[in-house]
């Protein structure tokens, strides 16, 4: 009985103390990064209750609604976390081929096709993936296009499967990167090359 | 200000609105739908602008609004003050201070940085929309990349006028893929499209929102023959004597007395601060607001 209450507890508490402003903030981190491919920036403000980084949620909470399907990957699916996700924002949880929004591990994640590319008339229509990595590595690739001034670089944990999604352009997925309270972000637009 | 919500949009519909602005960065160009709400001004005068400004707005932001350069016109303080009141903001008239600048068809002279965020009010988003009136039609065109009918166009402004007489909002093509319509822009204000700081586009009556990530590529389509020329009135600034800049032609009186400013009034006013005198200006530095010479 006592642990189900802290259970409970733990799927009320972890939003954001001042929703408008607090996501205003979370959101100019989200825009900033999408906009400057294989940039870092903190991302800080929500909590939840287990398995998930204080970037990821923060995203979750800045960006989903019950206009959007959410699809937990199995690795950081638990009855917390959808507890905490479906009190906080209402999402409802979908499969993965249905999802505006998919997020957990790399190899959770995967098959990437498995995701809406959106269609030709409407590429807007498409997935976007929420990837939580251990930590920042050191890069593996070098970003080209929008968003970049010369070439940037990323660590990508596919770097074949994530070259074919940007070959889709204007179709594909777009990703950000998670890790404690810092996100990356990798839009369909980045031409992908591979370093060493 | 506690009677609204920060920004006054309600967070679901900021929500929205944010996730319609993120898809937009990921394809350039690409006009992505969205369900513009009711703004308390009416249609033309940058609902869709404001609803950008107020999804990308934080507490820490200055504001700065231009309608046509200038910061003092009706559009502009109206604008203004609507995010004074209902975001709390600082706001701001000087280029180089301001964060987000929400803007009517110019772009401010000054180059901006990469910390700061451009808003674009959108009349028209769609680049193909007098061109081929049904949407289904405008967007298979977009799917496929056909754009033939946009070079048709320039074509005949050739034949006709023997040069390409469209002057503002003149198509671009953007990273290779998407036609797009850079907001009736003057053509002068062209080039500056390729920037460092994030473009974001708002058209509320069509609810259309799209974006240009900071060095995209942004190519304003001509030919070989007739390649793009960004033009301005050929003239100095009257008042700050700038040659390279953007300019008003103001009518003096019935016999044809007429004078040329800057369409930028913060970049005319820092330029005669800074102790440029055109022809009709004065010696006297300037606080406030463009004098009446």
């Amino acid at each position: 009985m006592t642990a189900r209450t802290t259970a409970q507890a733990d799927i009320y508490a972890g939003g954001f103390a001042d929703p408008a402003v607090a996501s205003a903030h979370a959101f100019r981190a989200a825009l900033d990064v999408m906009a400057r491919p294989g940039t870092w920036r903190s991302l800080t403000g929500a909590q939840a209750p287990t398995g998930l980084s204080e970037a990821a949620a923060t995203l979750l909470l800045t960006l989903c609604d019950p206009d959007t399907g959410v699809y937990l990957a199995r690795d950081i699916d638990s009855a917390a976390l959808r507890g905490w996700l479906t009190f906080h924002t209402g999402a409802p949880l979908v499969p993965a081929a249905e999802a505006d929004f998919a997020i957990g591990g790399w190899d959770a994640l995967m098959p990437l096709d498995q995701f809406r590319i959106g269609s030709s008339e409407y590429p807007d229509r498409s997935a976007t993936l929420v990837v939580e990595i251990p930590a920042q590595s050191a890069p593996n690739v070098t970003l080209t296009g929008p968003g970049i001034k010369d070439s940037a670089r990323l660590h990508l944990p596919d770097i074949a499967a994530l070259q074919r999604n940007a070959m889709l352009y204007p179709l594909g997925v777009d990703l950000f990167f998670t890790t404690g309270a810092q996100v990356a972000a990798l839009p369909r637009s980045s031409q992908i090359t591979a370093e060493g | 200000m506690s009677e609204y919500n920060f920004a006054y949009l309600d967070e679901q519909t900021k929500r929205m609105i944010r996730r319609a602005i993120l898809k937009g960065l990921a394809i350039p160009g690409y006009q992505v739908p969205f369900a513009s709400r009711e703004m308390p001004m009416p249609y033309g005068w940058g609902t869709g602008g404001v609803q950008v400004s107020a999804a990308a707005l934080t507490p820490d932001d200055t504001l700065k609004v231009i309608d046509q350069g200038a910061d003092d016109t009706t559009n502009a303080v109206s604008i203004r003050k609507f995010f004074q009141r209902t975001a709390g903001v600082a706001t701001t008239e000087e280029t180089e201070q301001a964060s987000i600048i929400q803007t009517r068809h110019r772009i401010p002279e000054a180059t901006l940085r990469e910390d700061q965020i451009l808003v674009y009010q959108v009349p028209i988003p769609e680049p193909l929309r007098f061109l081929e009136p049904r949407e289904t039609e405008t967007r298979k065109m977009h799917s496929l990349e056909e754009y033939g009918l946009m070079h048709v166009k320039l074509y005949e402004d050739i034949s006709q006028h023997g040069q390409i007489a469209t002057s503002y909002a003149y198509p671009v093509k953007v990273e290779g893929r998407y036609v797009m319509d850079p907001s009736p822009i003057p053509k002068f204000d062209n080039p500056k499209l390729e920037m460092a700081a994030i473009q974001l586009f708002g058209a509320g009556r069509e609810q259309r929102i799209y974006a240009v990530p900071p060095y995209t590529q942004v190519v304003s389509l001509d030919f070989e023959d007739y390649p793009f020329e960004p033009t301005k009135a050929d003239h100095a600034c009257d008042l700050c004597a700038a040659a390279d800049s953007y300019l008003d032609e103001v009518i003096m009186d019935d016999a044809g007395g007429r004078m040329f400013v800057c369409s930028d009034t913060d970049y005319c006013r820092s330029r005669r601060a800074a102790g440029h005198v055109g022809r009709l200006g004065t010696e006297a530095p300037l606080s406030t607001g463009p004098e009446a010479a």
